[in-house]
């Protein structure tokens, strides 16, 4: 035996399974030892959807809301001792939160239970500052995870009270913990006239790159009431980005009875209906100048977009009278965001990079800590895309589209 | 190939696990019934710490001979590696995916000798 060699190995980690106790630092060890194996601190990166656990910060946040019989009815439900989110603005899809697969993906209950050893901050600033440290991370765009589901709630006001009691949390009590946190601020999009006072009041806000449309919601994006809402934000150069989420709720997605299939289609079949509806209503004629992004529903439905689209477009172009090209020209015009980036067929993958123009219009973004978050060695691996192409979607393309980045 | 001393086979129970590292490689050794497996602490998938992540048993769905769904439970004689990055499963005689044998963390050759458990190196 090689006694010099086998002295030379030690213990780690306590010989234990790490827990959603774990502080960020220690579950991403292995990011950071990529990060300068790659010297990705050499690249600017931008992550474009990074989720803040709003939901541990919600007696703090209802404090924000403006309605004071909303404010009061949250806050009576602060003090019951079983009340998950003490508040009754909060309905969507209940407690079915599956996404730590029984308990294997630990950090994707957002670590409630880690260290916050740094006080000079918000306590949420900490781990969200460990993550960015960990990956390398240049700037890092703020997302909810349960206010995502907020435009489906049967009260309007709950909507756009929350909408603006989340940009003022935000922007005053966690964005200035640190100037890489950024964010996209909530459209109250069911409240129109509620959208056009956000872009207002948070239109120049250094931290607000953008506005956010929760894409879990049945509200036309062709609707005429909100086309005063996408010409304020062409005007500023402000982009509009569309998030999806999960609706276990609506019937058809009803039908999945398992966490995995309602999260595949889930996730992608909100985006899919806004984006059919953006194109052949001819928002992208109409404003042409507005960069619209496409958050978190990965990029394999792109390709069957513009496909499917093209195909009935040639056959039925009486009902697209606003376009001037084909419906996946117009969907080439937009920017995507990658994860959860789909690469068990790297043939399909290369195919799809072609055919979005991703080297211009795909954007790098990780979706931590959610449990199918994507590492920025995701673009830096992949052996089809040039350098270029690497820099550009890890950050370059988002620091041209988000003049605040 | 060098032999790591990893611990007395008795000090370590069902499910246990030593993690080992020489500040380079790092590697989790775990026992499961009577059996040690090793394996390098890196995912195929994302380069996750997969030697931190929970062992579990398989998960098992049961049919009736029409085909019928009955009922989904824990196997009680075979159990999983799950990376606690992404939750990708890996079983420890093979390290192999249940569902995709080509995708499999590295393993390495474990022995017990008087009562010690080493890993080959």
């Amino acid at each position: 035996m090689d006694d010099a060699k086998a002295k030379s190995f030690s213990p780690f980690g306590n010989n234990e399974a790490l827990t959603s106790e774990s502080n960020t630092t220690e579950t991403l060890r292995n990011a950071a030892k990529y990060r300068d194996r790659r010297k990705l601190h050499d690249y600017f990166i931008a992550d474009m959807d990074t989720h803040h656990f709003e939901t541990g910060s919600w007696n703090e946040i209802i404090e924000f809301v403006e309605d004071p019989i909303l404010r009061a009815e949250a806050l009576s439900f602060k003090r019951k001792p079983d009340s998950r989110l003490g508040t009754v603005l909060y309905h969507a899809n209940g407690n079915m939160f599956s996404q730590s697969v029984g308990g294997r993906i630990p950090h994707s209950n957002l670590s409630p239970g880690e260290p916050r050893d740094d006080t000079s901050v918000h306590p949420d600033v900490v781990p969200l500052r460990r993550a960015m440290d960990s990956f390398g991370i240049d700037r890092m765009i703020l997302f909810p995870n349960a206010l995502l589901q907020v435009g489906t709630h049967p009260n309007v006001k709950v909507e756009t009270n929350l909408a603006f009691a989340y940009a003022k949390f935000l922007t005053e009590v966690v964005l200035p913990g640190d100037p890489r946190l950024k964010t996209m601020a909530l459209l109250p999009f069911n409240d129109p006239d509620a959208c056009e006072r956000m872009i207002e009041m948070y239109g120049d806000h250094p931290s607000i790159i953008g506005f956010t449309v929760t894409s879990v919601r049945f509200s036309p994006v062709q609707d005429n009431k909100y086309m005063r809402i996408y010409r304020m934000l062409e005007e500023r150069g402000l982009p509009l980005s569309f998030h999806a989420g999960f609706n276990w709720q609506d019937g058809y997605l009803g039908q999945l009875d398992r966490f995995i299939t309602m999260h595949a289609i889930s996730f992608v079949l909100c985006n899919m209906v806004h984006m059919a509806n953006w194109v052949i209503h001819g928002l992208g004629e109409r404003f042409p100048k507005l960069p619209v992004v496409w958050i978190e529903s990965g990029l394999a439905y792109i390709p069957f977009m513009m496909q499917r689209l093209d195909n009935e477009y040639l056959m039925r172009q009486s009902e697209a009278p606003l376009l001037k090209k084909l419906p996946s020209e117009y969907i080439r015009d937009m920017y995507f965001c990658c994860q959860p980036m789909e690469r068990t067929n790297m043939k399909l993958l290369e195919a799809t990079f072609e055919a979005i123009n991703a080297e211009t219009q795909l954007l790098f973004s990780s979706d931590w800590p959610h449990w199918d978050f994507d590492a920025p060695s995701i673009i830096t691996d992949l052996p089809f895309l040039s350098e270029t192409g690497k820099r550009n979607i890890l950050g370059e393309n988002a620091r041209r589209i988000y003049r605040k980045l | 190939m060098t032999d790591i001393y990893v611990d007395d086979a008795a000090n370590m129970k069902h499910g246990d696990r030593r993690l080992l590292t020489d500040g380079r490689l790092e590697i989790g050794v775990f026992r499961i019934g009577d059996a040690f497996h090793a394996f390098l602490n890196s995912c195929p998938h994302q380069g996750g710490p997969v030697c931190q992540g929970k062992v579990m048993p398989k998960v098992e769905e049961f049919l009736s001979p029409e085909q019928k769904s009955i009922r989904m439970d824990f196997s009680t004689n075979e159990f999983h590696l799950v990376c606690p990055w992404h939750g990708y499963e890996f079983k420890f005689e093979t390290g192999t995916h249940p569902g995709a044998s080509d995708v499999r963390i590295r393993n390495f050759p474990t022995k017990v000798v008087e009562g010690k458990v080493y890993v080959s190196v």
